[in-house]
């Protein structure tokens, strides 16, 4: 029963929590766009003045540009490739009656509660340590050479820290919606003479999609800013330096507020590409 | 051809046993309906035959050959069940046309079947159209045209119309009747409306408790019920029960008039009682008698015209050819 008079109140009683919302996006992108297009390095001379648009072409012309999308890419790319997978399978897993149900569903989540930076340093410290980690004793168990996985396969390991961090997030959305299957269908799909793998690939897959592409556009937006899974294993070295980490580093390491904030605003346009394009396709599969 | 038997089957969930050892033979091309209150068993008997729950013990056969261990998919049957289970990302078409895609027929004979499939069912409009975009009827004609298509040994339905309306689900009703006529394939049907098993049925075969209760014929159930619980069961309104004094004037423990089979009578009648809710139907008029000494409500019809108010008290005859008599135990006598 909106009448006019309650409307205006409730607009009233929002106005408060709508501004402080609004302050909070707009002042730092106001600032980010401000500092784009001036010249401005705190340790060199402070604020420089107005350059126009020579941080956007530089940052973009820079060397380091290409690679770091292509790292970017690869991170995102191999972790929704390796949750998405093995989010379904183990989603499956648990799906099935066992004993102890219970308790392993709440370890399977587990991994999402841990901090990136306390897990990125226990991967690093722990497993992948090649004189002490675990990999390097199971590598020698057998007979083999220790691999020094952040210095000769980073990428990959980064992928798989962020994996294992992001995995339970995949698996419990997928679990949810495997739950919601109608058993009956399965059964049907029995009876049609479906044997396991078809029921699987025509009935259970196409249930889970739109789960997947869920999980698949919460965790790109969220996967294109990590930072401090690189940040305390390989500092940006040896081909892992992202986007958003190209960035810091151009803000913190060089002091070059200007070149970074531009940096930002390539972000902020590309997230929201990503966000668009994705959004598209959720919004296809909630119609159907 | 579809002949199913079953041999002294069990079925037990853990503890509880569900059905204890029951044989029954459905013969080829026969309508079966299995009938019985809710937990009976009706639709553990269905999936056991199904192949969808294993049996605890005994055999199943199909035609014949043992079919006790026999998959699902291999055992030639096809189930419409009570949700549909439609596939919902699928077409009309593709639902109709996927268990031929598993038996992985030519692309030719699939589409040939589906439009015979879609002719019958009066489906050929909505071919293109997903599950969601169809109403209760048409989803459910779907799921009959995806169990047609396979050209099974038997039918099995379970509950099938119970999420349908009134009208439609009359309509339905002829409709599977028709359906079986054309096909001549055995069919068994769940349901727990007996005015669906009475007038689809060529064997009704009452559970409770996952036993046995009779198996029959309709008119053989409605005539000769074997016991109280079938004779309470078939029939509606139900049969009235009376016990005491004017029981043991037939020689039994309980007597049973169907409503059908009391006359009524403003003066005339051995039994006499007061008139109290009526419900009208038009053609008929059900009278709930109390005050009879007989036992606590009698249910009697009377034709649509005959106009008793609450509070009248009338007379009651019933025909002495139609009165079943009940033993202690509750078995028929005679
Ligand atoms: N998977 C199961 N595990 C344990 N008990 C079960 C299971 N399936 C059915 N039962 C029990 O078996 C009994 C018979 O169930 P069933 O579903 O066959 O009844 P029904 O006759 O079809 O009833 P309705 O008319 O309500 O559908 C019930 O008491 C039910 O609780
Ligand atoms: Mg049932």
């Amino acid at each position: 029963m909106a009448t006019q008079h309650s409307r205006s109140a409730a607009r009233l009683m929002m106005a408060p929590a709508v501004v402080l919302l609004l302050a909070w996006m707009l002042v730092p992108l106001t600032m980010t766009l401000w500092f784009s297009f001036k010249q401005y390095l705190p340790l060199r001379g402070g604020d420089l003045g107005w350059v126009g648009f020579e941080n956007y072409v530089r940052f973009v012309t820079s060397s380091a540009f290409w690679p770091s999308v292509q790292a970017t890419l690869i991170i995102v790319g191999g972790v929704l490739a390796i949750t998405v997978v093995f989010g379904v399978l183990l989603a499956m897993l648990l799906d099935q009656p066992f004993w102890g149900q219970g308790i392993v569903r709440i370890l399977v989540i587990a991994p999402f509660f841990v901090m990136p930076t306390v897990s990125a340093l226990v991967w690093k410290n722990m497993f992948m340590d090649p004189v002490n980690g675990l990999f390097a004793h199971l590598w020698r168990a057998f007979g083999a050479d220790p691999v020094s996985w952040l210095s000769e396969a980073s990428l990959f390991s980064i992928v798989l820290i962020v994996s294992w961090q992001w995995l339970p997030f995949a698996t419990l959305i997928l679990l949810t919606a495997i739950q919601s299957l109608d058993s009956e269908q399965l059964e049907a799909a029995e009876m049609d003479g479906a044997p396991s793998l078809s029921r699987f690939w025509h009935i259970i897959l196409p249930h889970l999609s739109r789960a997947i592409t869920v999980v698949i556009l919460i965790q790109t937006i969220f996967l294109l800013s990590i930072f401090a899974e690189i940040f305390v294993t390989t500092q940006g070295s040896f081909g892992t330096r992202t986007l958003t980490y190209l960035i810091f580093q151009r803000v913190l390491e060089s002091q070059n507020v200007g070149l970074g904030s531009a940096g930002g605003v390539y972000a902020i346009i590309l997230a929201n590409i990503v966000a668009i394009f994705l959004m598209r396709i959720v919004g296809k599969n909630l119609d159907a | 051809m579809g002949r199913i038997t079953l041999d002294k089957v069990t079925k037990s969930f853990g503890e509880a046993e569900v059905i204890p050892p029951l044989d029954l033979t459905i013969e080829d091309g026969e309508f079966a309906v299995f009938v019985g209150p809710s937990g009976c068993g009706k639709s553990t008997l269905l999936r056991l035959i199904a192949g969808l729950e294993d049996v605890s013990s005994g055999q199943i056969r199909i035609d014949g050959q043992d079919a006790t261990e026999t998959p699902p998919a291999k055992r030639g049957l096809a189930m419409v069940f009570q949700s549909y289970a439609l596939y919902p990302h699928m077409s009309v078409r593709k639902n109709i046309a996927f268990p031929l895609r598993m038996a992985k027929l030519d692309q030719a004979e699939i589409d040939r079947r589906v439009t015979g499939a879609a002719d019958v069912l009066n489906l050929t409009d909505y071919l293109d159209r997903r599950p969601g975009q169809l109403s209760g009827g048409q989803r459910q004609r779907v799921a009959i045209g995806r169990a047609i298509v396979r050209e099974p040994a038997a039918f099995l339905f379970d509950e099938p119309l119970s999420n349908l309306d009134a009208a439609l689900r009359v309509g339905m009703r002829l409709e599977i009747s028709e359906l079986h006529k054309r096909l001549q394939t055995t069919m068994i049907y769940v349901t727990h409306d007996q005015v669906e098993a009475m007038t689809m049925a060529d064997k009704i075969v009452v559970l409770r408790a996952g036993h046995i209760e009779q198996v029959g014929s309709p008119l053989e159930l409605y005539r000769t019920p074997r016991n109280l619980f079938v004779a309470g069961f078939i029939g509606s309104p139900r049969m009235n029960f009376i016990e005491g004094e004017t029981a043991a004037r037939h020689d039994a423990h309980t007597i049973g008039v169907r409503p059908e089979h009391i006359a009524v009578s403003q003066t005339e009648g051995e039994w006499s009682g007061v008139v109290g809710v009526s419900e009208h139907l038009g053609s008929d008029t059900f009278f709930h008698i109390h005050d009879t000494g007989l036992a606590e409500t009698i249910t009697v019809r009377a034709d649509g015209e005959v106009g008793f108010r609450h509070g009248d008290r009338i007379r009651l005859s019933p025909r002495t050819d139609a009165i079943h008599r009940f033993d202690k135990q509750g078995l028929r006598i005679g």
